[in-house]
């Protein structure tokens, strides 16, 4: 049979508040554990949660990117059940009454544009972390466990899509673009790697065309986009081999192995905890007024389809666009446009070039030491003749080590163009006067050697000839 | 002066100013009485001696340098020991947490500490705050100064005894249910529970956030007032502290009665109260009329619910504060177990006493899928009548009174095996945590056995000035003066 996929993924994004969601300590990582702690973060008897302003801000604009309702009077629960790194024995978080409702994403893949919807945005405190020790540093055995609440109380924003994802390529493209907001907003670094963002799915299959729902599973552990689109695809060959055997799909949680290429099961949903939610009553109902949503509304940055579109619109390619903002290169592109740079030549030397160099480096748009100016400078440099496309490679790559601007690294490693048309000349006629032959030959209609001799020339000037005006030179020359 | 230790605040206040006495002596002089007393009250569970010594040479010094700090500047103070203390052992009288030094100071202490008061030791509690009788305690009962073989009440017997038998001046106490009024009126002395949300809850250990209050345990309402204006005002480390502006609570105290509509609630001044009680009530307000009072009888049909939503939803939130008693980072631990859940199981089940155990299995149970809505849903429901009664009442009238208790104070071990008797030792205080107004009990008599009977002011929410009014009037009528047999230096007869 054929099988359609019905995905929804809750997605946990900690925010990079200056303090933690309901005490002072700072959110700061690498510190040495249990050093950004307090009564309050540890859950010391007679200690009381104060909320964070800033997340509350934050989430609710993150609502209002993705066109959610804002809760007028939400409320803080208690989630009620036992973990050794959850220290007060119950997690704040949001029930019945969240900060946000109803929104959506549009998201785009190769099968074209579909709307996902939001059902809500909350926000909650993160938990602490548990490191179990083992004989010989095995995780599970007897060696006892560490705790580490510096987590403790980090504001975790929570994402919940509607199940209206249907495979798992289109998954990947709503956390990507969820993350893309995430970065627009600047209220996490997003690294999926180090779990400041990190994704659920819940999987269930149907026979395509029908409008029922299976029985769903929930998939963990997925720290990347790309560990995300294989684990949902597994499951979903998975799910469709029991099906096809006649059998049925349980109701449960697994674990996605990266190594191993599979899903493991974990604990069963139906032994699942009864979180005996209840309303904090040590915080008051939070009321946002009218007029704070929509100032809130205006204040949110251009998000990433706005920039798209926006590039789009300067004559910059779809795909180079989207590249632009996943990469969190589009401030660049605007500055080097500013700085004069063509807009689709802007995004060429981005999207190809420098998001190479990011990837070989392994860091961010932010750490790049390119600025607007430089990439249009050397675009200016490239049009003019002063460059070849060879040597402004070379350029980049001298700029980006942090050599300097354009002009100076090009004149440094002796990369800047003949352009004196006498000098040039003087250089094609040493070069044709050594290849007599050759030159008949062009002459009866061999253009081909053309490309030779322009090479002879190249190697002649170190490089520094402008190509095409070579081959005309000599083109002219073999003609006359 | 007859001993210091039998001074009321002002009185001490204005000793220290005359020169007459310092912090040190004070604090000597209640030291003594809880050396004579506490073998047979047993009110203290830690008396910090140093911590208070150095407390009273510091007033002492201030004082002498022309830094007056107010009213409690030198007082000796006792804290409830549900109140965190920075280095001081304290343990809310569960064995759970003993042996804990807590490593911050509750907002309450770090005011009173600013005050100038000289904080003595902490005093003993029913089990995290569980309880009418202070006799659910890890560490022993407490005994009432005026018959050691009655209780002192609860859950602030401790305070209550202390501050009666004069080992303090003055104590914090705090009320969930009636835990400042009800021992209050059983040992004979003031106890208020202020608005919810004027005093900081912060490092006070929870037993129900919503309903839990702290306020003064005294041997007058003006020293009630000293204590409270020390306390109040807005904690940023409290989200439900109220931010708005405080009235004076002082405003009307010397107006009189005469005019003030008064409310008596029916359904909490009948059946059920003792007859020494009831007569010690009426004749009281028989007084207020002949001051000129306009008495009226009131009803508030949701108080008939009250304490069964109070003991649902003070349960319920209870199942969740007292969660983080788990072994894992601070007090009881006992032996790791196979895993990390059997470890804390052990410890809760080795850690609470009985009456925690009951209250966070009923908490838990009114919480759980399935129950939510026929308990703790319907409990909230009942919570918002009791409002509503309150609200329309006070349409009605300024304030409203009942006896504090139905009754004096019981013998030692009376109720302790039904707890539904002991639960209804709470009925008539019970309503206002839940609408969260204030409300003060003042001693007005003794009954034929020699036990102080309380009366009890109740007002809206901020509507202290008013009660502090009636309050006053009620306590320069009774014009109680007795002192319990317990209350000397001289040793016991």
């Amino acid at each position: 049979m054929s099988w359609e996929a019905v995905i929804g993924i809750e997605t946990h994004v900690e925010l990079r508040t200056d303090s933690k969601m309901f005490c002072g300590c700072p959110v700061d990582f690498g510190s040495e554990p249990n050093t950004n702690v307090c009564p309050v973060c540890l859950g010391l008897p007679g200690a009381l949660p104060v909320p964070n302003e800033k997340a509350i801000e934050w989430t609710m604009r993150f609502g209002l990117a993705l066109d959610c309702e804002i809760t007028r009077e939400s409320l803080f629960h208690r989630k009620n059940y036992f973990y050794a790194d959850l220290p007060k024995n119950y997690q704040i978080s949001q029930f019945d009454l969240p900060l946000c409702v109803g929104g959506h994403l549009d998201v785009i893949t190769d099968a074209g544009e579909r709307r996902i919807g939001i059902t809500r945005v909350h926000l909650e405190e993160d938990t602490g972390k548990s490191t179990h020790l083992g004989e010989g540093g095995r995780i599970g055995s007897s060696g006892g466990a560490l705790i580490d609440f510096n987590r403790s109380g980090i504001p975790l924003m929570e994402v919940v899509s509607e199940p209206d994802i249907r495979a798992p390529e289109e998954a990947r493209a709503y956390a990507h673009e969820l993350r893309s907001i995430v970065l627009a907003l600047g209220v996490s670094d997003a690294r999926l790697e180090e779990g400041s963002m990190r994704f659920d799915a819940n999987i269930s299959l149907r026979p395509e065309g029908s409008d029922g729902l299976g029985v769903k599973v929930e998939v963990k552990n997925m720290n990347s986009l790309r560990s995300l689109q294989r684990a949902l695809a597994h499951e979903m060959e998975r799910q469709a081999a029991v099906l096809d055997a006649g059998g049925t799909i349980t109701l449960e949680t697994r674990h996605w192995d990266e190594e191993a290429e599979r899903t493991d099961a974990g604990r069963s949903k139906e032994e699942s905890s009864d979180y005996r939610y209840f309303s904090e009553p040590d915080l008051v109902p939070l009321s946002v007024g009218g007029e704070e949503v929509e100032s809130l509304r205006a204040g949110l940055p251009e998000l990433p389809a706005e920039t798209r579109a926006r590039f789009a619109a300067t004559g910059v390619e779809a795909v180079a666009a989207r590249v632009l903002v996943a990469t969190g290169l589009g401030p660049l592109q605007d500055d080097a446009v500013a700085a004069g740079a063509p807009p689709a030549e802007a995004a060429k030397w981005l999207t190809g070039e420098v998001t190479a160099h990011l990837n070989r480096e392994g860091i961010q748009a932010g750490d790049v030491v390119l600025g607007g100016p430089d990439l249009a400078e050397l675009i200016a440099m490239v049009a003019s003749g002063d460059l070849s496309a060879t040597a402004a490679k070379q350029v980049l790559d001298g700029v980006l080590a942090g050599e300097g601007s354009p002009r100076p690294v090009a004149e440094t490693r002796d990369l800047i163009q003949i352009r004196d048309e006498g000098a040039l000349a003087a250089a094609v006629a040493a070069v044709v006067e050594e290849h007599p032959d050759e030159m008949a030959r062009i002459a009866a209609g061999d253009v081909k050697l053309v490309g030779f001799l322009v090479g002879r020339v190249m190697q002649a000037t170190g490089g520094k000839a402008d190509p095409r005006r070579v081959s005309e030179l000599i083109q002219e020359q073999a003609a006359g | 002066m007859s001993d210091l230790a039998d001074l009321t605040i002002g009185e001490a206040g204005r000793a220290l100013r005359a020169g007459e006495t310092s912090a040190a002596e004070l604090l000597t002089a209640v030291r003594r009485r809880a050396t004579m007393t506490e073998a047979q009250l047993h009110a203290y569970l830690t008396i910090d001696s140093s911590g208070a010594e150095a407390a009273a040479v510091a007033a002492d010094e201030a004082l002498a340098r022309g830094d007056d700090f107010g009213p409690l500047h030198g007082i000796p103070i006792a804290l409830k020991d549900n109140m965190v203390t920075r280095g001081v052992e304290t343990t809310a009288s569960s064995q759970i947490l003993a042996g804990w030094h807590p490593p911050y100071d509750a907002t309450v202490v770090t005011r009173l500490r600013a005050a100038g008061a000289v904080i003595v030791g902490k005093t003993n509690l029913d089990e995290f705050a569980m309880g009418s009788s202070t006799e659910n305690s890890a560490y022993g009962a407490t005994r009432n100064p005026w018959n050691p073989d009655t209780v002192p009440g609860g859950s602030s017997g401790g305070s209550a005894a202390a501050v009666a038998v004069g080992s303090a001046l003055g104590a914090l106490g705090s009320d969930t249910g009636g835990s400042i009024r009800q021992p209050a009126s059983l040992c004979g002395v003031v106890g208020m529970k202020p608005t919810y949300g004027l005093v900081s809850r912060y490092g006070l250990i929870a037993f129900a956030s919503s309903l839990d209050q702290i306020g003064p345990i005294t041997r007058s309402v003006d020293d009630a007032l000293a204590v409270l204006e020390a306390i109040t005002g807005h904690d940023p480390e409290d989200a439900t502290s109220y931010r708005g502006d405080l009235p004076s609570f002082r405003s009307h105290l010397d107006r009189g009665v005469n005019g003030l509509r008064i409310g008596v609630v029916t359904e909490l001044a009948g059946q059920g109260t003792e007859p020494a009680v009831a007569a010690a009530f009426r004749e009281m307000l028989d007084r207020l009329e002949a001051e000129g009072a306009e008495i009226k009888e009131l009803s508030l049909p949701s108080t008939e619910y009250a304490l069964s939503a109070y003991y649902l939803i003070a349960p319920a939130e209870c199942s969740a504060n007292l969660a983080r008693f788990d072994g894992v980072r601070f007090g009881l631990r006992t032996e790791i177990g196979e895993t990390v859940e059997d470890m804390m199981a052990a410890t809760r089940r080795a850690g609470f006493g009985p009456e925690v155990t009951r209250r966070i299995l009923l908490g838990t149970y009114a919480l759980s899928a399935g129950y939510y809505d026929a308990f703790y849903g319907q409990a909230q429901k009942v919570r918002t009548l009791v409002i509503e009664d309150f609200a329309s009442a006070y349409e009605q009238a300024d304030v409203l009174v009942t006896p504090t208790s139905p009754t004096t104070a019981f013998e030692v071990g009376e109720r302790t095996d039904d707890p539904l008797a002991m639960y209804l030792s709470d009925i008539c205080t019970i309503p206002s945590n839940l609408s969260g107004d204030p409300g003060i009990s003042i001693p007005i008599g003794l009954d034929d056995a020699g036990l102080p009977i309380g009366f009890q002011v109740l007002a809206p929410a901020l509507g202290e000035p008013v009660m502090f009014q009636a309050a006053r009037a009620v306590e320069t009528l009774a014009g109680f003066q007795a002192r319990p047999a317990l209350a000397s230096s001289e040793g016991a007869a």
